[in-house]
């Protein structure tokens, strides 16, 4: 049986911050233990990352911080500008429906910033750690969601409603409070406002970074188990960033392990959590369980 | 531009003007300034309802009072143009007053009170009542430019914004708008869509004039002194208000309420309360176009109910 192919394919993805030099890539990295090049102090975030997602897999991206794990996530969100690297999705018919002027196999990068908001906007929904960063606190919880669907040209206020009050009870937001500010809420709400809204398209690919971080433990475990659950009815595939390794545990099914910018070992996140083979993934398994 | 021939103008311009302009040249701008606004004018025209940039000048009246319509003015008035000036809607008001009296000084043109008769019409937060023609010039005072400034601070992230043809955020406003008043809100300045591309700040005019904006006969530029921006609708261009499937734009409504001076019931009423009685009141915005109505008797034959837009 031939597998089908994989929704997104990233190839060689580099950033570096700072003017770089040609002594970078060897003075820097994993087998460097460093990810700022000693001559000329640029610091490379990540270098040569490499991964396939499939459809309806759950991926996992794990280190320590600085270790680049959150850079690949932006990058991949086109938050960031990628200094080298190749960006492709495979979609169906359905997802690329409203986007004609996707060629397949295109390389995501070499896109305008209109055609990349769009294509933002349409395929990828984001949970950032921090919920300043995914939702505008002045504005209601169900415009929150609205901005996307307008952006999408959605133009009747009774449809957005509906949409927005069906997403807010998926994730467990009261819907009575649809109209108040995510201010007035609490973390774990907001959060799960930020899921709602990263939804609100029906995404491709779903990018969660640290999402459960700053969160107590019990509100942890009820927003885990939202984004299992959500996962599993909708079969988005998903990036999961994370330092803690229970989260990884918990959601992923494949995992790669980050430092200093590289891949340092990827595989089946039992087997990472079992038999970890790297030593800095030794000392990762070993120092958290 | 196309402006009508002028059948007799002067082969020198100097020739014919009154004297006084006091060592000024023909209405007051350098050459260098005028063809400074007219290029920028031509870049607008060329872009409709996009901001274009332009070298403000300073103006004998202070920045806020007028004086990017002021400059429009200047630079494409001649001296065969018959100049129209209105505040609000009044010719009689200081504003204008002042502004008439400073152009006819520095030009020596013809100013009227009458629409039909003016050529080049400055305006501040109106469109006159009467029907725009062909070859007539609408000229706006505007305060803000920008229609994204309500809702995003920083300039380089509207011009992306405008850029990418990226009004989500308008939209968004108008959306909460709606869920926590029951409509929207937004009185003047309601951001209009030009050409179905840029989004636009139509100055300051009701609601009632949004309308009359679409695909009139007459040239409008819009310029904004301090902002140092000149935009421009070129004639019979398509101007959309920002609406909602389900919620659709709506102009003030007047319904039952007539002009006291001249009797109308379509057209822009300004409401006044009499502090003794605490009566209300309404006239015409417009007082020429009151005026013409009360010439013609519409205060004996008042217009019919269902009128009203």
């Amino acid at each position: 049986m031939t597998l089908p192919p994989p929704i997104v394919q990233v190839r060689g993805l580099t950033r570096r911050f700072g003017t770089g030099c040609p002594a970078c890539p060897e003075l820097t990295g994993p087998a460097a233990e460093t990810n700022q090049c000693p001559r000329c102090r640029s610091v490379t975030a990540c270098r040569e990352v490499s991964f396939e997602l499939h459809s309806g897999e759950v991926l996992g991206i794990v280190g320590e911080s600085g270790s680049g794990k959150s850079t690949v996530v932006r990058l991949l969100h086109f938050d960031l500008a990628p200094t080298a690297g190749e960006y492709r999705l495979n979609l169906n018919g359905a997802a690329a429906a409203g986007l004609p002027w996707l060629e397949p196999g295109q390389n995501l990068f070499e896109l305008g910033p209109h055609q990349r908001r769009q294509l933002r906007n349409r395929l990828m929904g984001i949970v950032y750690q921090n919920p300043l960063l995914g939702l505008r606190l002045k504005v209601t919880a169900g415009g929150n969601i609205a901005e996307r669907l307008l952006m999408a040209g959605w133009r009747r206020v009774e449809r957005m409603r509906e949409r927005a009050a069906d997403l807010l009870a998926r994730t467990e937001v009261p819907v009575e409070r649809m109209d108040e500010l995510p201010r007035h809420f609490s973390g774990g709400m907001q959060q799960r406002v930020q899921i709602a809204k990263a939804l609100s398209t029906d995404p491709a690919v779903l990018l969660l970074d640290e999402v459960t971080t700053g969160l107590d433990v019990s509100v942890q475990a009820r927003v885990l188990d939202l984004i299992r659950s959500l996962q599993r009815e909708l079969q988005i595939a998903t990036i999961v960033v994370s330092h803690d390794l229970g989260v990884i545990r918990m959601l992923t099914t494949r995992t790669l392990v980050m430092r200093y910018g590289g891949i340092v070992e990827q595989g089946l996140s039992d087997q990472i959590l079992e038999d970890p083979q790297h030593p800095y993934t030794q000392l990762l398994v070993n120092s958290t369980l | 531009m196309s402006r009508p021939a002028r059948a007799g103008a002067p082969a020198d311009w100097r020739d014919g003007l009154p004297p006084g302009r006091d060592g000024y040249s023909f209405a007051f701008l350098d050459a260098g300034a005028k063809r400074e606004i007219r290029r920028r004018i031509l870049k607008a025209v060329a872009i409709p309802g996009c901001q274009v940039p332009f070298g403000s000048r300073e103006m004998p009246i202070a920045r806020g009072w007028g004086t990017g319509g002021l400059q429009l003015t200047l630079a494409l008035i001649g001296p065969e143009d018959v100049l129209k000036v209105i505040d609000q809607g009044a010719d009689d008001s200081v504003n204008a007053v002042s502004i008439r009296r400073f152009v006819q000084r520095v030009t020596g043109v013809r100013t009227t009170t009458d629409t039909p008769a003016a050529t080049l019409i400055q305006t501040r937060h109106r469109i006159p009542e009467e029907p725009l023609r062909p070859h007539q010039i609408l000229v706006f005072q505007v305060p803000i430019p920008e229609p994204l400034r309500l809702v995003e601070p920083s300039e380089k992230e509207t011009r992306r914004m405008h850029a990418e043809a990226d009004y989500s955020r308008m939209w968004l406003y108008l959306y909460e708008d709606i869920v926590t008043y029951g409509e929207i809100t937004i009185g003047a300045r309601y951001p209009v869509l030009v050409n179905r591309r840029h989004l636009m700040d139509p100055s300051p005019i009701p609601r009632w004039d949004v309308e009359r904006l679409d695909r009139n006969p007459a040239l409008m530029l819009f310029c904004a002194g301090r902002e140092k921006r000149i935009y421009a609708l070129p004639p019979h261009t398509l101007v959309e208000p920002l609406q909602f499937e389900d919620v659709p734009f709506r102009v003030e409504s007047f319904a039952g309420r007539r002009c006291r001076r001249c009797g109308s019931a379509r057209s822009f009423l300004d409401e006044a309360i009499d502090e003794a009685t605490g009566r209300r009141s309404y006239a015409c915005s417009d007082a020429a176009f009151c005026e013409k109505v009360r010439k013609a008797g519409g205060r004996t034959a008042p217009e019919p109910e269902e009128g009203g837009p």
